[in-house]
């Protein structure tokens, strides 16, 4: 009778020795990359930021962050506090003001629409949109980029407060293509009526949100 | 390493076995996630290319050079840290190059990690191959996988959008053909290039029956 061979055992700790070192070497790596790509990619946010809101401000040549908050405006650092919304200042070379962007964002068709809004404290109008990030599908949803009619909407977009300033007076809406009767409605765009939506809801929840905290203290957006 | 009785390959039939005989895309139907997903323009097939190429060659080599120090228990768990490593770094340097096309290609960066050609060429190859011969086969697969995807990226693009590389090509009158840039045009474009692969393949082997792809398409 033949003996079978004894199975042979990989110890414990050869296991747990091989994956700390592989684990520890992969950090070093990460690390590394992450610390080596740092500086590129935090100019990269930057200048892709710069061009979202110097294409819904025209004329705009530098831009400062801030935070809207319920205590004042501050400038931006660090993370964002509760109840916070972030606001981008845009000056042209003189240092005038020239308009206010912020971002909106809801759930589209594919993923969510992040769009850009530019505001125009004096007339209390969204003057342009710009899309920050979508997956809507090509030729379709990605109208909202495209479609001129749908564009004409956001020339002077009605999204002015109440008297005492706490709310928007009028909820921006999107309806159906054809249909708009008021400054503050967006005519949808036929067959992408479900991003058109996110669009719209996205500026409504944002500027109800944002409006009422920035509008009472804008002269510290025009000093800055 | 040479299965005994077997020939050792030369290294450019080592670098040519992913470019053709053992094409990811039109051979071995793997990776077929970003393959389909993000094929939708030249630019974006070439770029998932390059990077999944990139964190192939990486990573088997990395596996390649302490195959004979990993215990075969934890091999897998190794192999999935290694892998998941040069991802991120991959993720990072594309971020630095570019944000549009880090923005374009999604999700998808970080599924590289799942991609099971590298996954597969690890266990497969780099763990019971030297260096040098790793990379040379890591090599060639990853290139054979990026011209796969820009043959579909481009030919979808084309005709999805009238353009490549972002060029208009028909003049303003061109009627995009817009379901090639939708999921359904992934499919219909791998089929064709999968036929004229085939075809290709067969009449190569001239009399020589070809064995047929097997059935399982893998993500």
């Amino acid at each position: 009778m033949n003996a079978t061979p004894a199975p042979t055992f990989t110890s414990s700790k050869a296991m747990i020795l091989t994956l700390g070192l592989v684990a520890t070497l992969c950090g070093i790596l990460i690390v590394s990359a992450y610390q080596g790509t740092l500086a590129a990619v935090t100019a990269n946010k930057r200048i892709a930021l710069e061009r979202a809101v110097f294409k819904v401000i025209p004329g705009a040549t530098g831009m400062k962050e801030f935070i809207a908050t319920t205590g004042g405006i501050v400038p931006a650092a660090g993370t964002l506090p509760r109840g916070g919304v972030k606001v981008y200042a845009a000056y042209d070379q003189s240092g005038t003001l020239k308009g206010i962007a912020a971002e909106a964002a809801a759930t589209g068709y594919a993923d969510v629409v992040r769009v850009l809004y530019a505001y125009d404290p004096a007339r209390q109008i969204i003057t342009g949109i710009g899309v920050i990030a979508m997956r809507e599908t090509p030729g379709i949803g990605d109208k909202i980029l495209t479609d001129a009619a749908f564009l004409k909407n956001f020339v002077a977009l009605d999204v002015s407060l109440t008297p005492d300033m706490k709310a928007l007076a009028n909820a921006v809406k999107t309806v159906k293509h054809g249909t708009k009767q008021h400054p503050w409605e967006i005519d949808a765009i036929s067959g992408a009526t479900v991003t058109s939506k996110a669009v719209g809801k996205g500026i409504n929840d944002s500027a109800r949100r944002l409006l009422p905290l920035l509008a009472p203290k804008l002269e510290k957006l025009k000093g800055a | 390493m040479a299965i005994p009785g077997q020939k050792e390959l030369t290294y450019l039939e080592e670098f040519m076995e992913g470019i053709w005989k053992q094409n990811p895309v039109f051979v071995m139907v793997l990776g077929m996630c970003p393959t389909l997903a993000v094929s939708v323009s030249a630019v974006n097939s070439l770029s998932m290319g390059l990077a999944t190429a990139f964190v192939l060659v990486c990573s088997t080599l990395l596996v390649s050079l302490i195959r004979k120090l990993v215990p075969k228990e934890v091999r897998i768990a190794t192999y999935i840290v290694i892998i998941a490593t040069f991802v991120t770094v991959v993720d990072y340097l594309i971020q630095a190059i570019s944000l549009a096309l880090y923005e374009a290609l999604g999700a998808f960066i970080q599924l590289i990690v799942v991609n099971c050609i590298i996954l597969g060429r690890a266990e497969a190859h780099a763990s019971k191959n030297p260096p040098f011969r790793t990379v040379v086969n890591a090599l060639g697969m990853g290139i054979g996988f990026s011209i796969g995807l820009f043959a579909l990226g481009s030919v979808r693009e084309i005709l999805g959008a009238g353009k490549l590389f972002g060029i208009p090509l028909f003049g303003p009158d061109f009627q995009p053909w817009v379901v090639m840039v939708l999921p359904p045009g992934g499919f219909f474009v791998l089929g064709a290039w999968l036929l004229l692969f085939n075809w290709l393949s067969s009449r190569k082997g001239g009399l020589e029956r070809v064995e047929p792809v097997e059935g399982h398409v893998h993500g």
